[in-house]
């Protein structure tokens, strides 16, 4: 059982210190085991979206350990970080956060292009799969800005799938969508865990949402209560 | 990270703003051009305008100056070997302007390898018949063939052919200035007199043109044996030895040596021309503080650009580190784009740089002056083309790394919860 333990999280402590000294996330631990489908809820404010962008590596200003696959995030250099990200975590944004610039599949590889793993051709064949998997195959060569929000949510959900990563993180995916998207978009997410055994780390306030995960983590005032 | 994936991604992110870009690259491109044609430009004239004294100038000119002897008598008396000798009023003694043994020294000459060649010369000091006016006059003998080939006679000639001097016997390359005042065409017979009273009656074979109209009033030029026949002296009577070097930076040192090895008197070019290479090397430096400043400014251009880029990219770069793109990553991409914009610059640059050079080439450029130039003079030397392209590449690329060192710094947590 302990080898499955894809993020464990001991005693997380934050704060800004800018204009007075607020403790955003206090004493947070707790573990994440393979192939589950978690959520953090709480009211707005709560600091989820913080533990979020600690969980993903990119906020490195807190206290507290990390393990990301058994490894200490602890003194990892900005590279080593972006390495970690690259290769084992996926995200998907509130925002979609596409590049405009580039057409549906390049943005799909594009963090196959930092691993370097595959050529480019496979890393192509793999995210025409992804694509037609989520049912937009046929968006492949439309640029990023032509697509409706729900299809880039789904593209973004392709995109943190083509580096095989151990989890993938969610903030807010569905916060920008409309009822019908929402819908679209949770289905796949069911799937992807079900299915697929991904391990997927969704925050929202959408409690309706967050009551058909498996495990609900539940946040207040930077603590979890539950 | 491949770079083929790194120039991919810069390629996309310039393209979606390639007005800005191209904006950018013509900045690059004006300044290069300008650098180029300005500098060639400023050469050519330079080297026209230095080329006016210093072709026409020799390197070492070997001759015998007027002076009082160094030894007077009395240093030579034993008695007052000891004291300090105040001698007044010494005059020149009776000197000779004859080289001695002219035909020796310049076989001696033509033996030495730091020699490019040698001329010998005559000056004869003249009064230029008028009715009864005289007007001063210098005719410089010379061995046709040598001046032709060593400071191109020929280009300083015109209405004539130079070799006319010497197949016609008596006869004179006029100064233009001369010839003016005295009205004389081609053909013509003039009149000189010279400083022992004798006259003489020279035919007129072409004018003489230096660029310099105090010079073209007063200088003419005749053969070596004319100038003799002037002068009353036989065949083997040489006033200057006039030297051309391989190397014209070892003339003083030569001309030093010349003068104790011939006991002559040596003068070179960089203590009879001092002011030319001054005047040149100012000239050259304001034309590379201009073109490197048009350099500077277009590199201001592309940081600017690219500072605009960054803010308007925030989202991408924060989506990249996200992704997993380290901030080196993200830097390479920005000084790739920096690059491009500065290489594609810098080369177009350089191809217009030549087309404007070409084109102030043509420009019809007439001078009393100068006979034989007609256009304006550039100078198409690579030097240019090169210190223009690596400048403006270095410049683009220290415009670039600023905003890219910027953009690797980007906390991509601040971005996206921002939103």
């Amino acid at each position: 059982m302990e080898n499955n333990i894809v993020l464990e999280a001991i005693s997380i402590n934050k704060s800004f210190n800018d204009p007075v000294k607020i403790d955003v996330l206090k004493d947070i631990t707790f573990k994440i085991h393979r192939g589950e489908f978690v959520s953090i809820t709480g009211k707005s404010g709560c600091g989820k979206s913080t533990l979020l962008y600690i969980l993903s590596t990119m906020d490195t200003d807190y206290k507290g350990l990390l393990y990301i696959d058994h490894e200490s995030m602890e003194q990892k250099t900005e590279k080593e970080l972006a390495f970690i990200r690259n290769e084992k975590i996926g995200f998907v944004f509130q925002f979609h956060y596409l590049l405009n610039e580039f057409s549906v599949i390049k943005n799909v590889m594009l963090p196959g292009f930092k691993s370097n793993k595959l050529s480019e051709e496979e890393l192509e064949k793999k995210g025409f799969d992804l694509l037609k998997n989520l049912g937009i195959e046929k968006l492949a060569h439309k640029m990023a800005y032509q697509l409706s929000g729900g299809e880039k949510q789904r593209v973004a959900i392709a995109r943190s799938m083509i580096n095989d990563p151990i989890m993938i993180m969610c903030d807010e995916p569905t916060g920008n969508l409309d009822n019908k998207n929402t819908e679209i978009v949770f289905d796949i997410f069911k799937e992807l865990a079900k299915s697929y055994n991904k391990t997927i780390l969704i925050v929202t306030h959408d409690l309706h949402f967050a009551e058909s995960t498996q495990r609900i983590i539940k946040m207040d005032d930077g603590r979890i209560i539950n | 990270m491949r770079l083929k994936h790194i120039t991919g991604i810069a390629q996309s992110l310039l393209l979606a703003r390639w007005k800005q870009t191209l904006v950018a690259a013509i900045g690059v491109t004006f300044s290069v051009t300008l650098f180029i044609a300005l500098l060639g430009f400023m050469e050519g004239l330079n080297r026209l305008l230095d080329g006016l004294v210093l072709n026409r100038t020799p390197h070492i000119r070997l001759y015998n100056d007027i002076r009082p002897s160094a030894i007077q008598p009395l240093d030579l008396a034993a008695d007052y070997k000891n004291y300090h000798h105040f001698v007044n009023s010494i005059k020149p003694t009776n000197a000779r302007k004859e080289i001695y043994n002219a035909d020796a020294i310049i076989k001696n000459l033509h033996a030495d390898q730091r020699v490019s060649g040698v001329a010998p010369k005559i000056i004869v000091q003249v009064f230029y018949n008028l009715g009864n006016i005289e007007l001063n006059g210098i005719i410089n003998g010379v061995d046709v063939d040598q001046e032709a080939k060593l400071f191109n006679f020929s280009d300083y000639v015109s209405g004539g052919n130079i070799y006319d001097m010497k197949n016609i016997s008596n006869s004179i390359i006029l100064g233009k200035g001369a010839a003016d005042k005295m009205l004389a065409m081609k053909g013509d017979i003039i009149k000189v007199t010279t400083t022992t009273g004798e006259q003489f009656s020279l035919k007129v074979v072409g004018f003489f043109q230096s660029g310099i109209a105090e010079l073209d009033k007063v200088q003419s030029y005749a053969s070596l044996s004319t100038a003799q026949k002037l002068l009353g002296q036989s065949s083997n009577y040489i006033s200057d030895i006039q030297i051309k070097l391989n190397d014209m930076t070892q003339a003083p040192v030569l001309a030093r040596e010349y003068e104790k090895l011939f006991s002559l008197d040596a003068e070179d070019i960089q203590t009879a021309n001092a002011q030319f290479e001054t005047g040149s090397n100012v000239r050259s430096i304001i034309s590379y503080a201009v073109g490197i400043t048009l350099l500077i400014v277009a590199g201001f251009g592309i940081y600017n650009i690219l500072n605009m880029m960054i803010y308007e990219k925030m989202d991408t770069i924060a989506i990249l580190k996200a992704t997993g793109f380290a901030g080196s990553d993200v830097k390479k991409i920005f000084i790739t784009i920096a690059l491009s914009i500065g290489i594609s610059g810098a080369f177009t640059g350089a191809l217009l740089g030549f087309l404007l050079s070409k084109l102030i080439d043509a420009i019809p450029f007439k001078t009393a002056s100068l006979p034989t130039v007609t256009t304006y003079p550039i100078d198409y030397g690579l030097q240019y083309y090169t210190i223009a392209v690596i400048f403006a590449v270095a410049t683009t690329y220290f415009a670039g790394w600023f905003p890219a060192r910027k953009a690797s710094k980007i906390d991509p947590v601040i971005i996206i919860r921002g939103k």
